[in-house]
Formats: structure tokens, C-alpha cells, sequence
């Protein structure tokens, strides 16, 4: 259910004919969102390839976040259709999305750790789509491969040492550190970030961004990011989807766009 | 200065007709339950003297040993009853409230249903479930102690609840996106989330079962409040006074406690 090669091989549509063909681990068609009278978007489409690293960029309200839970299965959409790793996200039952988030890892604008308990607990829990149960509840339950697991994971985000710390005692950069840790421990096959660096300060937004995508390219994962950043978009995306008035007007590879380009997407 | 064609507001509104019909309405309804009520200022002017003839019966209260010994002991069963039925009717609301928070883990026909259980719980007084379950169980604090569990189950499973409908969706929703379960989700993230406000209310419900438990015993459901009745019935007033002032010291006593426990779990880490 999970493998279906006739998606899985097809090449990526706009902005990719140069490239060898991929794997397509996102394949969107005609989608469209409502909510109540107003119209997100409507009639989008395009495709992502395994080891891609997108951009999608618009302004504030123009609907990324919710273009994101739509893919991720979050939130029903009202038309099109959604493909990601090959399960059908809009027509799939709750253990088939399940499956398909499993091997996805989300970090969010606002971290979302869970206060209270402890940075390895949150990372433990990072689990939970491959393992449902108490056990990966907290990292006292936890199989020892997972807490070990965990810690490497803490690791590459370099905040081992803050295993124990409650995760509302870190400064922002270390939480967010710790979101990437959580998405990083079950090895996702695609990576999303939405607007991973919009509540921190300038230069912890760049540490986080640089570890983001150092990490994304040492496991060669597909990675999705959020942001209203322009020149984070040039800077760290291969290709730039540009959301706006619902539609998406731009899809092109970010070398041959400048930031003038984009600018207009904000108007 | 002003622009004529620009309407200054009156001072005071002239309240429409219905908005009079309404206000007259509420005075009569007023009056009819002040006679309702027996209001007579008859009795008002005549008893202070009655009053102070009470009050000088019942002084000083009787400090006898013995009698304090008795009605402490009473006390001491009095609290028993309160805390083993605050802890299990807390400990029962936890899955109660899963059920009853909407948009959680059941259905909104399940939800409804639940809440409108736990609306006719509290509805009914905690003098009547102690009627009811001496009825069931028999004389005794055991009659009480279940008293005190359903009253408390049908004010902690709603104010639960509520808590976890009110915290933040934030870290669910990333939990969810790792592909974990309803309960999983549930049990890691909105829990946590809501644990200071479940701490907080299950204290007011602590405070609410100690309150309880100490006129449980008018009904025969255990505790000191047999000891007011016997007390009045005998016209032993000294005795009655002692036991009103344990109740009360031992009231403030525990709203005391509890709120320097509140204070001391989550005041400072919220
Ligand atoms: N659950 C929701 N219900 C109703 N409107 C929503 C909901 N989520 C988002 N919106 C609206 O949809 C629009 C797009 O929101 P969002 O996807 O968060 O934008 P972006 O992430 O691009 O800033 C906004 O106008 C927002 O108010
Ligand atoms: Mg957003």
C-alpha cells in the first residue's frame, strides 16, 4: 500500500527536465483550500524529487502553513489530489497517514517541544510514529535503543549535555535545536520546517538554518522549508515555490532568480 | 461649535418599553420571594435577644478533655472521608474528562452526553448523594466517602475538561505530524499541558470535600456532623459551639494549606 513505483519514478514536472530522473516524494495536483467563504489557495500543482531542498516562499497569510497540512494529512483539502512517498494523503485512512508521517520530520515556527518534560523526553517522543505506546512516552519508559537514539540525535544538534533540562527552560535557539532533534530521530525521508527561524534572533536563526541544512545534506533527505525570508530562500533552497493571491506563480530553480524576483511576490 | 446635524448621545438612556416591563418584572419577582421567603421584620426586631441568649448558652464551648478528645477523632474521620473521596473522584475525572473534552479523543454525540451526566452530578446536592448512598451502603462514612467521589467527579471531570480544551494545540499538532496516535498524542501532550491546572482544581476540590464532609454526617454518612445534630437535639449548646469552631478552624486550616501548596506546585513554574 505504501509503494506505488508508478508515482514513485516519474520525473519532477517545472524547473527539473535538466535533472536525472528521481524519485518523486511529493507529487501535488490541483489542490485547493477552503475555509468557510475564503479561498487559501486553489488549483495548485507541482512535484518534488528525493534529495531536493524547496523553498516556498509568500507573505504572511497567503496560506504556507496551511498548504504544509494538507501534505502532512493535518487538515482535509477541498479538491486535488496529494502524493507523498507514495500514499494517497487525501483519500488514505488514518493508519496509511500514519505510516507516511513516520517518515516525515516536522519542525515548526514555534518549536511546539512540550513544556514541562525533559529535552530527552522530547526527543524520545519523536518516536512515537514508529513505536505507539507508553513506552515512548517518556525517556524513563523508553527501550534503551531508543533513549540512545535520542541522545545521538542530541548530539548532531550539538545540546547532549541539556538531555535533562526542562524543555521551557531553553533559550530559544536550543529549542528549536531540540524541535530538529525530534525530527531528525526517527530518520525521516523528508524534512519540513515551517519558518523554522521566525522567533529567533538573527544570528541564532542562522545557526539554525546552516544545522538544518547541514544535516539534511549529510542523510540526503528531501527538504521542504517555510519562511518569508528571501534571501534564506535563495540562499539555502535548490528551488523556490512562491505562493501568492492563492496561486502559485512562481516555480523556478533559485539560481536563476535574484531577490527582485521575489520581492514582486510581496506585493 | 457642535454640528447640528451631529447627534449627542443622552446622558441617561431611556430604557425601551419591554426594558421597563422587564425591570418590573424583576422587583415583583423579588418582593414575592422576600415573602416566600417568611421575611418577617417582626422576627428580625425580636431575635436578636433570642440570639444573644443562644450565644450565651453556648459560651464558653465545651473544653472538656474527654469531649475534645471525641470530637477530634470525629474530625480525624471527618477528613479521612474527605480525602480518600477527593483522591478517587479526582483519579475517576482523569477518563471522564477525556471523554467530555471535545475535539480530544471521542465524538461530539459522546462529549454532550458525558457533560450533560456530570451537569445533572452537580445539580444534585452533595446532602442528597449522601442520602442516596446511605440508602445503598448503609449508615456510615463509607456512605460519604462516596458522596464525596461523585461530587467530585462532577466537578473535576467538567473543570479537566475544560483545562485541556484551553491548552495550547501547538505541541499536539507536532506530535501528531510524527504519525502518533490519538492517545499517544493525548497521554504526551495536551496531559502535561494541562497538569497545573488539574493540580489547581483538584485543591478546590479537596477544599470543596473537606467543606462537605463535615455536614455529612447530619444524613448519618459519617464524619463530626452527627455531632452538631446530637449537640443541637440535646441542647447541649457548649458542645455544638466547639464542634462549629473545629469546622471552622479546620475549613481555613485546609484553604490555607491548599493554597500554599497551589502556590508552591505551580506558582512558580507555570
Ligand atoms: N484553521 C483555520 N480556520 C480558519 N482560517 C484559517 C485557519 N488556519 C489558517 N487560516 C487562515 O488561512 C490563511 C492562511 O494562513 P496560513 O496558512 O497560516 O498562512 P501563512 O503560513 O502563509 O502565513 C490566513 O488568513 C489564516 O487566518
Ligand atoms: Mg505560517
Amino acid at each position: 500500500m505504501l509503494d506505488k513505483p508508478a508515482a514513485n519514478t516519474q520525473p519532477v514536472g517545472t524547473g527539473a527536465q535538466s535533472a536525472p530522473v528521481l524519485p518523486v516524494d511529493i507529487r501535488v495536483t490541483g489542490l485547493s483550500k477552503t475555509f468557510g467563504d475564503v479561498q487559501i489557495f486553489k488549483d495548485i500543482s507541482f512535484g518534488l524529487s528525493r534529495g531536493e531542498a524547496v523553498a516556498i516562499v509568500g507573505a504572511n497569510g497567503t496560506g504556507k502553513s496551511t498548504l504544509l497540512r494538507c501534505l502532512m494529512g493535518l487538515i482535509p483539502a477541498d479538491g486535488g489530489t496529494v502524493d507523498v512517498l507514495g500514499t494517497e494523503v487525501t483519500s488514505a485512512n488514518a493508519q496509511a497517514l500514519r505510516a507516511m508521517r513516520g517518515q516525515i520530520g516536522l519542525v515548526s515556527q514555534k518549536h511546539n517541544l512540550v513544556p514541562r518534560l525533559s529535552v530527552l523526553s522530547n526527543v524520545v517522543q519523536g518516536l512515537l510514529g514508529k513505536h505507539s505506546g507508553i513506552r515512548h512516552w517518556s525517556q524513563a519508559l523508553a527501550p534503551a535503543a531508543s533513549r540512545d537514539a535520542a541522545m545521538e540525535a542530541l548530539q548532531r544538534v550539538g545540546l547532549a549535555h541539556l538531555a535533562d533540562r526542562r524543555a521551557d527552560r531553553l533559550s530559544g535557539g536550543q529549542s528549536q535545536r531540540v524541535a530538529i532533534a525530534r525530527a531528525l530521530v526517527g530518520k525521516p525521508k523528508i524534512l519540513i520546517a515551517d519558518e523554522p527561524t521566525a522567533s529567533l534572533d538573527p544570528s541564532a536563526g542562522e545557526d539554525v538554518m546552516d544545522l538544518f541544512f547541514g544535516l539534511a545534506k549529510d542523510e540526503g533527505v528531501t527538504v521542504v522549508f517555510i519562511s518569508h525570508n528571501i534571501t534564506h530562500a535563495l540562499q539555502y533552497g535548490d528551488r523556490i515555490l512562491g505562493l501568492s493571491g492563492g496561486k502559485m506563480p512562481l516555480d523556478s530553480r533559485a539560481d536563476k532568480l535574484s531577490e527582485t524576483d521575489l520581492r514582486g511576490l510581496y506585493d | 461649535m457642535t454640528d447640528l446635524n451631529t447627534h449627542v448621545p443622552s446622558r441617561i438612556e431611556r430604557p425601551s418599553a419591554i426594558a421597563f416591563l422587564g425591570y418590573a418584572a424583576a422587583v415583583v419577582i423579588i418582593l414575592w420571594s422576600f415573602a416566600g421567603a417568611g421575611f418577617s421584620v417582626e422576627k428580625v426586631v425580636t431575635s436578636p435577644p433570642r440570639f444573644a441568649d443562644f450565644i450565651e448558652r453556648a459560651f464558653p464551648p465545651n473544653l472538656e478533655a474527654r469531649t475534645l478528645e471525641r470530637l477530634g477523632w470525629k474530625m480525624v474521620e471527618t477528613l479521612q472521608i474527605a480525602l480518600a473521596g477527593a483522591v478517587l473522584g479526582v483519579i475517576l475525572s482523569v477518563p471522564v474528562a477525556l471523554l467530555a473534552a471535545r475535539n480530544l479523543v471521542a465524538g461530539k454525540w459522546i462529549n454532550q452526553t458525558v457533560r450533560t451526566t456530570l451537569g445533572f452530578i452537580r445539580a444534585v446536592p452533595d446532602i442528597a448523594w449522601a442520602l442516596i448512598f446511605v440508602v445503598a451502603v448503609g449508615l456510615g462514612p463509607f456512605a460519604g466517602m462516596l458522596a464525596i467521589m461523585i461530587d467530585t467527579v462532577g466537578f473535576c471531570g467538567r473543570f479537566f475538561a475544560d483545562d485541556m480544551e484551553g491548552v495550547d494545540k501547538g505541541p499536539a499538532e507536532a506530535l501528531t505530524a510524527t504519525g502518533a496516535r490519538k492517545l499517544d498524542v493525548v497521554a504526551c501532550a495536551t496531559v502535561p499541558a494541562a497538569m497545573p491546572a488539574f493540580v489547581s482544581t483538584s485543591l478546590f476540590a479537596l477544599e470543596k470535600a473537606v467543606r462537605s464532609s463535615t455536614i455529612l454526617g447530619l444524613v448519618g454518612a459519617g464524619g463530626i456532623g452527627i455531632e452538631l445534630k446530637v449537640g443541637f437535639d440535646l441542647f447541649d449548646y457548649p458542645s455544638a459551639m466547639t464542634v462549629i469552631l473545629m469546622i471552622a478552624v479546620v475549613v481555613i486550616g485546609i484553604e490555607q494549606l491548599s493554597g500554599w501548596a497551589r502556590t508552591k506546585i505551580i506558582g512558580e513554574q507555570r
